[in-house]
């Protein structure tokens, strides 16, 4: 394949930059080196969350938000808008279909606007292994915004919140009753609860049981801070929990079809970008951000060297004793890595 | 072949101003159990509009579903369109109505199959692995 010039990906060439994207997805040796040399050129752009179940018009929002930013009111200067879209893989077959760009014909045409679709390949946290460095790239080739779209996503891939400076929470009118609302996960990580379908009957109650969620007063939030058994014991367990974080969450309406509502979600998303770096949590979340796709990283590399290290023969024969069930899974792991467990 | 992994992207679009896209779905259904990653477009698209999403996606292969009879507009303006960006590896695939007196300019143009009603899915999905590896 013809080599991709990292001048014609920072000048944001379209095809340097797709051809960047394939490399850093597929996770080559030339997409890595690539990264490198585009990692200075990165923590520019303001990175935008959009997560909600499926159905909650996710792409659609999209569409309209990146619109907006295409065609801002009076005075404001249009911004640079790439969009990475992640559908889920199957399974089975590994293949995919990736249907948001259906939702986003209104940017067709606009050279400002770059969306790219990618498959979640295994990954389970509502992105793919690929979407911080995919993100990267279109941060050093200069796009301004990155809108990321998740997987519809249920309750618990909450990923998007290490990726993105300002995540979007999408809810629809209908999809569950306010104990919904208590559990832990997808709506502790928003910074901006949006209520999409706000035509539909029952928005209200949506709206009011988010804003009763919020409302609940916090127990103890130093503890859940620090919580040793936090799966994320990177993240502070709240992202809105961190030391000085004042931020007020607030919850929206859109019809994402008419874009109605659209121009105050972006008035929101600005208010946070500003609070974020008045605040010195826009580093703070950067750091975060940087530490956890270190640590995925070095989890990788890690598991390669050390499958590479014991070699498959040895790795097999351990895995034909535990299938005879002559020792135990965690006996198998003392096998393979002597020493004592920690 | 654009990706050094190997999986093969490929963009299904419906160009042109017929709406009966079930052919389309039923391709990308049977291209996603095949292990491959299908982005779809939807109805209604422009030869600009499906050139430009298959620079974005940097796919392997169009597929184009057209119905309506105008495949000798549409598919020439869609090649011309993806060279014109630079995508001269992608592949071009045709589906729908298309009369045999019409296949020989269409291959001449660089369309590498052309399939009508009753292909089985089988025959494309081998068909689009073999040029994939191919290049």
């Amino acid at each position: 394949m013809p080599e991709i010039l990292i001048e014609d990906v920072l000048a944001g060439d379209p095809l340097a930059v797709s051809r960047v994207l394939t490399q850093v997805e597929d996770g080559t040796l030339q997409g890595r080196k690539l990264l490198h040399q585009l990692f200075p050129h990165t923590g520019k752009a303001h990175l935008i969350g959009i997560t909600g179940a499926p159905g909650t018009g996710k792409s659609t929002l999209v569409n309209q938000l990146a619109h907006h930013y295409r065609h801002p009111p009076e005075g404001e200067p249009p911004r640079q808008v790439a969009v990475l879209a992640v559908d889920p893989s199957s399974p089975f077959s590994g293949g995919a279909v990736l249907g948001d760009r259906i939702r986003m014909q209104d940017l067709a045409g606009d050279p400002g606007v770059f969306i790219r679709s990618t498959a979640s390949r295994g990954s389970l946290g509502g992105l793919s292994a690929a979407a911080a460095g995919m993100a990267e790239v279109f941060d050093a080739a200069g796009f301004q915004v990155v809108i990321i779209e998740t997987v519809g996503a249920g309750q618990a891939e909450v990923d998007i919140a290490r990726l993105a400076h300002t995540t979007v929470v999408l809810d629809a009118p209908g999809l569950g009753d306010d104990i919904q609302t208590i559990k832990a996960g997808i709506l502790e990580i928003a910074d901006i609860l949006v209520v999409n379908k706000a035509d539909r009957p029952g928005a209200e109650n949506a709206v009011r049981a988010l804003k009763n969620m919020l409302e609940l007063p916090e127990v103890n939030p130093q503890e859940r801070r620090h919580h040793q058994n936090s799966p994320f014991p990177d993240l502070p367990a709240d992202p809105h929990q961190a030391a000085g974080d004042s931020w007020q969450i607030p919850v929206l309406t859109t019809t994402a079809t008419t874009g109605e509502g659209i121009p105050r979600l972006a008035e929101s998303i600005q208010d946070h970008h500003a609070y974020l770096v008045e605040s010195d949590l826009w580093s703070f979340r950067e750091q975060n951000r940087l530490k956890s796709e270190l640590d995925a990283l070095l989890e990788n590399e890690l598991v390669s060297r050390w499958k590479a290290e014991v070699g498959e023969d040895r790795y097999q024969e351990v895995i034909e004793q535990l299938f005879t069930r002559q020792i135990s899974p965690r006996q198998a792991v003392q096998e393979l890595i002597p020493g004592e467990p920690r | 072949m654009s990706t050094s992994s190997d999986k093969i992207k490929v963009l299904i679009g419906k160009p042109g101003l017929d709406g009966h896209d079930r052919g389309a779905k039923v391709v990308a259904r049977a291209l996603r159990d095949a292990g491959m990653e299908v982005i779809y477009t939807g109805l209604r698209q422009t030869p600009e509009m499906i050139a430009e999403a298959a620079l974005q996606e940097d796919v392997d292969v169009v597929g184009l579903s057209i119905l309506s009879g105008a495949h000798m507009a549409l598919a020439p303006r869609v090649i011309e369109l993806l060279r014109e960006q630079g995508l001269t590896d992608v592949k071009l695939f045709l589906g729908g109505i298309i009369p045999d007196q019409d296949v020989p300019a269409l291959k001449d143009l660089g369309v590498s199959g052309i399939y009508g009603p009753g292909t089985s899915t089988k025959a494309i999905i081998e068909d689009i692995r073999t040029v994939c590896q191919k290049s």
